[in-house]
């Protein structure tokens, strides 16, 4: 009863829906079109008669062309001869990332929702005031230590200091998460002799198994959606690329080439986005079950 | 050694728990002092000597606070605060509504609701810089769809550059780091609402309570400590938002896009002048430190007054 609708209502909700959803996929959809179109039609105004505006059916015509093909998907890989490893490095390294937090993260996080001990809330604030810094921050510095270990154009460059950056937050959720596992679980297993660290992982483990998947995909789309600011600073190595650095290279050419540029990106993120469409339900699951509060 | 050993052998439980504890922290706590704490401390000490790409062969001297007179003296530097904090508060706070809207759209009982979900997300998922290529085609003066829609439509009578013109380059990149921030906001606003207590909802619908009010009188206080969570990490994050700017307009056109943290970049990476970079890097990081504390002690107070909000005291 209560969650019944009138038809107004309904309406509402659905053209509400409608316009959230063309907001956020209105640039997917001009960069596939876009994709799809030849430059020269790209680079064509609708034509309007002398003396008249632009009426709907000019507007229309920027969508349509004859020559409408998927070209560019063909020709974007001999213009952009690395894009295969683009893509790939920007999966490597996001996932090079979200494992190497989590080994920081879940050992930190489990300290902080299971005991009381001494200097617990002034270093849980240490680690979430770190959220307070931007990679650009630090940058000058950031590039001496790298270069001081030889780490700079080398995977390295991107991984550490990406890494910094989410382990706070990563502990943070992670820590709401472990709280809610229930502490007789523990102490159960302690008193059947078991030490701590084998608690930790034969007992805490199993059971923070859906904490740990939400926890390690927003790590893992941290970690993937900001690859820019440190892949442009401390990497020059095209080998090392990773995608959005790989394409950002488009817009350095005498004619920015959109439709491939265009293609390319879509392409690149596909991976990615076609894994999020299967674990979406259980980052929300997870989310709700975690209903982080602090 | 052996005294050593004794001395660290825990005598209590208490102490014992604080060891493992702090063995658990330790390998987070030594990796942030490296990559965060010492390069802080190292900007620290940059920003008060002339450091710049001449200096790297013979060594920089030490200025005193040479860097942070010209940075506060600036002509540029109230405009570029003051644009910083517009920037947050105006892109934070639509934020922070589409994304209450949007959860509760996505909440409620309707058809495709997995799909629909799904649907919202790809802006978050996605590398920031990619979403703003697609931006910076929609903005395309002669070309881009927007431009060619307003035209259409008849708000403007020809070619509009979005990113070209001063107040309209610096609302597009608010529109643009909006469109990215806002699933985000929404995905977490989401899960908290479905953490509510149906029974909660259920006592208010038989006393006949609207939905409008038990939005207001359930919901909203319910997720209150999301909000004020997702609303702090969303501000220090939009406050420190570099890469949307930086591939749409470069701080551009004559600065009118250029906040704290492109002032920054381009002062220390551009204009190779390490040391007043690290001054702004500084000053950056006080603003942000001050304006966190303030956030969280205005929101202590409401929290005594009002009930729990989310900040503990």
């Amino acid at each position: 009863m209560m969650d019944k609708y009138t038809l107004l209502q309904k309406i509402g909700i659905y053209a509400s829906i409608v316009v959230f959803i063309t907001f956020m996929l209105l640039p997917f959809v001009e960069m596939f079109i876009a994709s799809l179109r030849p430059l020269t039609h790209l680079f064509s105004r609708p034509k309007i008669p002398v003396g008249e505006t632009m009426g709907f059916l000019d507007f229309m015509s920027r969508f349509w062309s004859d020559k409408m093909s998927f070209q560019a998907y063909r020709d974007m890989w001999v213009t952009v001869p690395q894009l295969p490893r683009y893509i790939f490095n920007s999966v490597f390294l996001a996932t090079a990332v979200t494992i190497m937090s989590l080994i920081f993260v879940i050992p930190a996080a489990y300290a902080y929702a299971r005991f009381n001990f001494r200097g617990k809330s002034v270093s849980l604030t240490l680690f979430l005031a770190v959220n307070m810094f931007s990679g650009a921050v630090l940058l000058i510095p950031l590039y001496k230590l790298l270069r001081m270990y030889g780490m700079l154009n080398t995977y390295w460059a991107m991984i550490i200091p990406g890494v910094a950056f989410l382990v706070p937050t990563g502990i943070w959720l992670l820590k709401s998460f472990l709280e809610k596992i229930p502490y007789e679980l523990e102490e159960a297993s302690f008193v059947d002799g078991a030490s701590r660290l084998y608690t930790l992982r034969r007992v805490i483990l199993p059971l923070a198994v859906p904490g740990l998947v939400v926890v390690g995909v927003a790590i893992f789309i941290g970690a993937y959606a900001q690859q820019f600011l440190f892949a442009i600073t401390f990497n020059q190595d095209r080998d090392y690329m990773p995608l959005p650095a790989g394409i950002f290279e488009f817009i350095g050419y005498q004619d920015v080439l959109w439709n491939e540029m265009m293609a390319a990106s879509l392409v690149g993120i596909l991976p990615v986005l076609v894994i999020f469409l299967f674990m979406q339900k259980h980052l929300i699951a997870g989310l709700t079950q975690g209903a982080v509060k602090q | 050694m052996s005294d050593l050993l004794q001395m660290l052998k825990p005598k209590t439980k208490a102490q014992s728990t604080t060891l493992f504890a702090w063995a658990l922290i330790a390998p987070a706590a030594i990796y942030m002092f490296l990559i965060v704490v010492w390069p802080l401390v190292e900007t620290f000490r940059l920003s008060f000597t002339n450091s710049n790409l001449g200096t790297l062969i013979e060594g920089a001297d030490y200025i005193g606070w040479a860097n942070y007179e010209k940075a506060l003296g600036g002509r540029k530097f109230p405009a570029i605060v003051n644009r910083t904090f517009y920037w947050m508060f105006l892109s934070v706070s639509l934020k922070i509504i589409l994304g209450l809207i949007g959860a509760t759209l996505l909440a409620s009982n309707i058809r495709a609701r997995g799909i629909i979900r799904a649907l919202v997300m790809p802006p978050w998922i996605i590398p920031i810089a990619i979403g703003c290529f697609g931006w910076l085609w929609l903005y395309n003066g002669h070309f881009g769809l927007l431009s060619n829609f307003a035209e259409m439509v008849g708000i403007t009578d020809g070619p509009f550059s979005f990113l070209g013109y001063k107040k309209s380059a610096f609302y597009s990149a608010v529109v643009t780091d909006v469109w990215i921030g806002t699933p985000m906001v929404t995905l977490f606003f989401l899960a908290a609402m479905q953490g509510v207590p149906r029974d909660l909802y259920e006592a208010a619908y038989v006393d006949g309570a609207s939905r409008w009010y038990r939005f207001r009188r359930i919901t909203m206080p319910q997720i209150m400590p999301t909000v004020v969570t997702m609303a702090l990490l969303s501000a220090i994050w939009t406050f420190n938002s570099f890469e949307i700017i930086w591939i749409l307009t470069e701080g551009g056109p004559r600065g009118a896009t250029t906040t704290l943290i492109i002032d920054t970049f381009k002062t220390a990476i551009f204009s190779y002048k390490f040391g007043a970079g690290a001054t702004r890097a500084v000053l950056v990081v006080l603003i942000l430190g001050v304006f966190s504390i303030i956030y969280l002690t205005v929101l202590g107070r409401l929290s005594r007054k009002y009930g729990y909000l989310g900040v503990q005291k």
